[in-house]
């Protein structure tokens, strides 16, 4: 290995929204992670470094961050992918508030999830029979299409929408209230089309597909969200809404 | 952009896709025919159909195009819904206006 490729110059965002951004050296390594490199930087140069990460396999949804300019998954990117000339720049997530250094406050993400209505609304007891879903009935295929988010918040820092419109949702949110849309189990679709049908709902997507381009899982968010226009506008014109 | 306002969007572009279609096909007709202005306004003067057509046009055209400019409006600048729906429904009332004008001109 070249002197050039044996190490990499990292800059790293320090401060809050007001900071700014620091270089470091990092000693390049085989199968080494974005997440890695951010590790070397706290144990072994400033532990002062704050950052977020939890599973280290890309199940967690917590280390997203910018990386060179694209918001990533870090502990399941690659360096030898995204660091060809040998240089990393790591920000935090964009479109949320800046806690310190890489960390990120989820917390509007979350509350635009609950907006969305985005948790399940049981139809049945304990006690009544658990209710057979055909693996193959278009809901549950529709269902099955977006259900693997994980709430990375890497499609919400990619959405050009989210950046304009600060009351949008966000495609994570709305995804999640796609797939419950789409579970026969669920009681609570009325209050859910009526909260995804109003201002800074589904309707206010413009279609450009950040989310689908950068999910690290390769989902869908627009044809959710697509969905979801459908659902509500039919259910508008039923009568069903009141916008 | 609530649900109201996508229906309406996206009824008055349907509706406006066989209408540009039948407005190209007229320019067309007219420019490869060399209709003066009076041989165009021979046959549109007095006409109903014409008339309905492109008032039509108008109205769909104004609602449409509103709706837009009210979404940019809002996520563009630092006005309210309120205050962009407002200047919405101004920028529509004008192109009504000059529209129906215009179509006034040819048929009555």
């Amino acid at each position: 290995m070249s002197e050039a490729s044996s190490e990499l110059r990292v800059s790293l965002w320090r401060g809050g929204a007001e900071g700014r951004y620091e270089t470091y050296r990092v000693p390049r390594r085989d199968s080494q992670t974005v997440l890695d490199v951010v590790t070397y930087v706290q144990r072994h140069i400033d532990p002062t470094l704050s950052y977020r990460f939890a599973c280290r396999v890309g199940m967690c949804g917590s280390c997203a961050m910018t990386v060179n300019g694209r918001p990533r998954w870090t502990c399941r990117t690659h360096v030898a992918k995204v660091a060809g000339s040998g240089a990393l720049e790591i920000g935090p997530l964009e479109n949320l508030p800046v806690i310190k250094d890489l960390a990120t406050d989820m917390a509007p993400f979350f509350e635009k999830w609950r907006e969305a209505k985005g948790a399940f609304a049981p139809s049945r007891t304990r006690t009544d029979p658990m209710p057979r879903i055909r693996p193959d009935s278009p809901a549950r295929i529709a269902a099955d299409a977006a259900i693997e988010c994980i709430n990375c918040g890497v499609c919400y820092a990619a959405c050009d929408t989210v950046r304009w419109n600060g009351g949008y949702l966000g495609p994570a949110a709305l995804n999640r209230a796609w797939t419950l849309v789409n579970d026969e189990r669920d009681a609570g679709n009325a209050a859910r089309l009526q909260a995804v049908a109003a201002s800074g709902g589904c309707h206010a997507c413009h279609s450009h597909q950040s989310c689908q381009e950068h999910c690290p899982l390769s989902l869908d968010p627009t044809a959710s969200i697509a969905g979801l226009k459908r659902r509500t506008a039919v259910a508008y014109l039923k009568g069903e809404l009141k916008p | 952009m609530n649900v109201r306002l996508y229906v309406w969007q996206r009824g008055t572009a349907a509706l406006m896709v066989p209408l540009v279609a039948l407005h190209l096909a007229v320019i067309f007709y007219a420019t490869r025919q060399d209709l003066s202005a009076a041989d165009i306004l021979t046959r549109t003067r007095g006409s109903i159909a014409w008339g309905g057509y492109y008032g039509l046009f108008v109205a769909a055209v104004s609602i449409h195009a509103a709706i837009g400019v009210r979404n940019v409006l809002a996520e563009w600048l630092p006005l309210t819904d309120r205050r962009a729906g407002q200047l919405a429904v101004a920028f529509g009332l004008l192109l009504a206006v000059l529209g129906f004008r215009a179509v006034a001109a040819v048929v009555l």
